[in-house]
Parts: structure tokens; C-alpha cells; sequence
């Protein structure tokens, strides 16, 4: 059904229509995470992808027009790059752990050791939110900072100038 | 919009509930899925929601430009003062042991800070972003 | 055929990274573009979050009555990205939204020529 959705949003030209797609693109994709056992992500995923993503494309459509995509004349090197690259993704992940194998090195270098110390180190249940906020604080501050500079960013472009309208940079 | 009888009632429903549910996110982070983000998100998208409904200036005036600037720079600045609090009382930066005699409530109160600033923050930059991109009037002479 | 199923999470991620590119090089529409963008990010996210799920486990929040968990590992650094991502998002709309004020359009072709014209015609001035 993803694919489905994707097949869509690459061939309609509307960007109305696109920008709802992706929305629904975004809640697929939260269900889909909720059936690997992500729920925090999943959360994060649906609010963040299908709410916050879907109101600021909205508000760039209403400024910039909603008009039709052209469809580029000679779309076959585009598409040949893009099977190349498939081709060579898939040879690469013939060689990764198979789905679910418990033995991969994923999850026996660190995790045992959170999933066994998380409650009686920090206290807290819930293993994500202890790793992001305790043992893993550092990269988090670096995210808040991110968020921040994200904000200082729009601000700075959008910003009008108060002294008139003829200089807008 | 406001003069959608069934919208006005419904945003009037619904906003105080998703405030709720966004502090419920918040502070249950701890125990079920959750934490900062995700809550910050929640609110950002209820005064959205709210200013979707009754327009930008009735927005403007429950949560004022200045305050959303002040938010997104407070969060920030709040969960460096955790990790500064931790060096003044004797432990690394963002160590918080130290911050509690017992070391797992140090944790706790580490970890309730810190996810608190994030909330702040995440907010207070999600609807900064939506004001400006919703109070910028689309320029006469273009297509 | 025994491959197939124990790598298809995988080609899913394959497929839906592709899409994600062929969107972004291939059509001219600058918001399009991001939008493509954003489908490359959430298949990254599912190449990350896939393999940490153990068939039988149950989502990362440690209590009693369950032994086996997914991995959270994954879970935290996806919740960075997923954050990131929508940062990038919106100052890239932001640009757009400038871009568009600026030549008056958001199509790749007509601003590449704007800028063709503007160049030709600032050599000869």
C-alpha cells in the first residue's frame, strides 16, 4: 500500500493532492512502525510527519501556488540512474542479518546491557527515554540545538523588513 | 471560519483536550511511549489548531509572538543549565547523579528537566515557523 | 525463495529509497522535490528500525510480564532523525518561499534560465 502511495504521489501533478498523499504516506508508515515494536517513533512519525509536515507544505503551497509539476521531456536517464543504484542497494543487502535473527550484532554489542541497567540505573521504564535523555543526553542537546537553528533559520529568511518594501532581502 | 457554528464548537471541544493530552505525553514519557518531542509537537499543533479555526490575529493574541521567541530560546538555554548544574555540583556536565543525594532521583529529576526544556523548545519553534509562514502575505506581483 | 523472506524488509527500503530519489531528480517542481526528500528520510528510518525487531518481542518499556524486546537502540537515534528531517523541511521551505518571491516561480527550469538571461545580460551591460 506504501508503494502504492509513493507510485501516486511521483506520477499526480496536482501538489494539492501530492501534499495530502504524503500525509497518508506518513500514517502508513506509523503503522507500519507500530508493527516493528517502535511505538515511541511511531508517535513521533504520525505527529510530527502527517501533522507538522502536512500544515508547513500547506502553508508553502498557499505562497507559492499550488500549480501542476511539468513533466521533465527525457525522464529515462533519471530513471536508469535510479535502477542502477536499486540494482546495487540490492546486491548490498543480499550480504546483511536476516529479518528478526537474534544473534546480529545489533543486538548484542550494547543493548543488553541498557535493557538490563535502564531500571535499576535511572529508574525510568520506558528504555528510549531513558537512553535519550540519560545515557545518550549529549546527542539530544545537539538535536535541541538543531530544533533551535531551525527556528533562527526561518526567522531570518522570512522575516519582513520593517523599513519599507522596496528592499526585501 | 469562525462563523462555522459546528467548528467553533468542536476546536472549543477538542483544544483543551489536546493541551491535556500533550502534558499527558509529557510526563508519562517515563512509562509508556512519549517524552519532549512528541508532547511538544501535540502543543504546537493545538494553537495551530486554534488559530486555524478562529485566525492568525485571535492567535497572535493568546500567545504572543514575543512569548513563542522567548520559548524557543529558553528551552535550550534550559537544558544547558542542567548540564551546568551538574558541574557546579561536583559531577561531569549533564551528570546527574550528583544532582540528588539519592542517585536514581537525580536521575528522575535530571531526565524531567531536560524533557521539559525540549518540550519548550520543540513548541515554541514549531509555531514560530507557522507564524511565520501563515502571517506572510503572498506577494501581489508574482503568478 | 528463502531470501526473499528473510530479506524483504529490505527491498521495501530499496524501493521506497528509490522513489524517493527518482522524485527528487527527476521532477523540476522545487516543493515536489522536497517532498521526495522527506520519502528518502522515512525509508531510511524503516532501513534502521527493521532490522532491530525481534519476532516475539514486544516494544522496548521494560514491566514484569514481559522477557523479550525489540531493540531500542534504533529507536532513539530515528527519533533524532526524524526530528532533523523536519527542521531541514522547513528552512527548505523557507528558501522556497523566497526563491519564489524572488523569480517568481518554483519550477528548476525557468529559474536555471532566469539566471542564464540575468548572466548574458550582466556581461554585456
Amino acid at each position: 500500500m506504501m508503494a502504492a502511495t509513493v507510485i501516486a504521489i511521483i506520477v499526480q501533478r496536482n501538489l494539492f493532492s501530492v501534499v495530502v498523499l504524503a500525509g497518508v504516506y506518513s500514517f502508513l508508515m506509523a503503522t507500519v512502525l507500530v508493527a516493528l515494536d517502535a511505538v515511541d517513533v511511531a508517535m513521533t512519525e504520525a505527529s510530527v510527519g502527517a501533522g507538522i509536515s502536512t500544515v508547513l507544505l500547506l502553508g508553502a503551497l498557499y505562497l507559492c501556488g499550488g500549480e501542476e509539476a511539468k513533466p521533465m521531456a527525457r525522464p529515462w536517464l533519471p530513471l536508469v540512474v535510479t535502477l542502477v543504484i536499486v540494482g546495487a542497494l540490492v546486491y548490498g543487502t543480499l550480504g546483511l542479518p536476516a529479518f528478526s535473527d537474534p544473534m546480529a550484532p545489533i543486538h548484542t554489542h550494547v543493548v543488553p546491557r541498557y535493557l538490563g541497567q535502564a531500571l535499576a540505573e535511572t529508574g525510568v521504564p520506558n528504555v528510549v527515554t531513558a537512553v535519550l535523555a540519560s545515557y545518550r543526553g549529549y546527542d539530544t542537546l545537539g538535536e535541541t540545538v538543531v530544533v533551535f537553528t531551525a527556528g533562527v533559520g526561518v526567522i531570518a529568511l522570512l522575516r519582513r523588513a520593517r523599513r519599507g518594501r522596496e528592499k526585501s532581502t | 471560519m469562525k462563523r462555522e457554528p459546528v467548528l467553533r464548537v468542536i476546536g472549543k471541544l477538542l483544544i483543551p483536550y489536546m493541551l491535556m493530552f500533550a502534558l499527558y505525553v509529557q510526563f508519562h514519557g517515563d512509562f509508556g511511549p512519549g517524552g519532549g518531542f512528541q508532547a511538544g509537537v501535540i502543543a504546537a499543533a493545538s494553537v495551530i489548531f486554534y488559530a486555524l479555526i478562529f485566525g492568525l490575529p485571535a492567535a497572535r493574541r493568546v500567545v504572543p509572538e514575543r512569548l513563542v521567541e522567548t520559548m524557543v530560546a529558553f528551552g535550550a538555554f534550559l537544558y544547558m543549565a542542567v548540564g551546568f548544574a551538574g558541574l557546579a555540583l561536583g559531577g561531569n556536565y549533564l551528570d546527574y547523579f550528583v544532582l540528588h543525594a539519592n542517585p536514581v532521583e537525580g536521575q528522575h529529576r535530571g531526565i524531567f528537566w531536560v524533557e521539559l526544556g525540549v518540550l519548550i523548545t520543540v513548541s515554541g519553534v514549531m509555531l514560530k515557523i507557522f507564524y511565520m509562514f501563515a502571517g506572510r502575505g503572498r506577494d501581489p506581483g508574482a503568478r | 525463495m528463502e531470501a526473499f523472506a528473510s530479506h524483504y524488509s529490505y527491498w521495501i527500503t530499496v524501493l521506497l529509497m528509490a522513489a524517493g530519489l527518482y522524485i527528487m531528480i527527476a521532477r523540476g517542481n522545487l516543493v515536489k522535490k522536497l517532498i521526495g526528500l522527506s520519502i528518502f528520510q522515512t525509508s531510511v528510518y524503516l532501513l534502521y528500525i527493521a532490522p532491530g525487531k525481534l519476532i516475539g518481542g514486544t516494544a522496548p518499556i521494560l514491566s514484569e510480564a514481559y522477557q523479550l524486546y525489540s531493540n531500542p537502540l534504533p529507536h532513539v537515534l530515528i527519533l533524532t532523525a526524524i526530528v532533523v528531517g523536519i527542521a531541514t523541511l522547513a528552512l527548505g521551505l523557507a528558501i522556497v518561499v523566497r526563491i519564489r518571491e524572488a523569480y517568481g516561480s518554483i519550477e528548476e527550469d525557468e529559474i536555471v534560465a532566469a539566471d542564464r538571461a540575468d548572466a548574458g545580460r550582466g556581461d554585456g551591460a
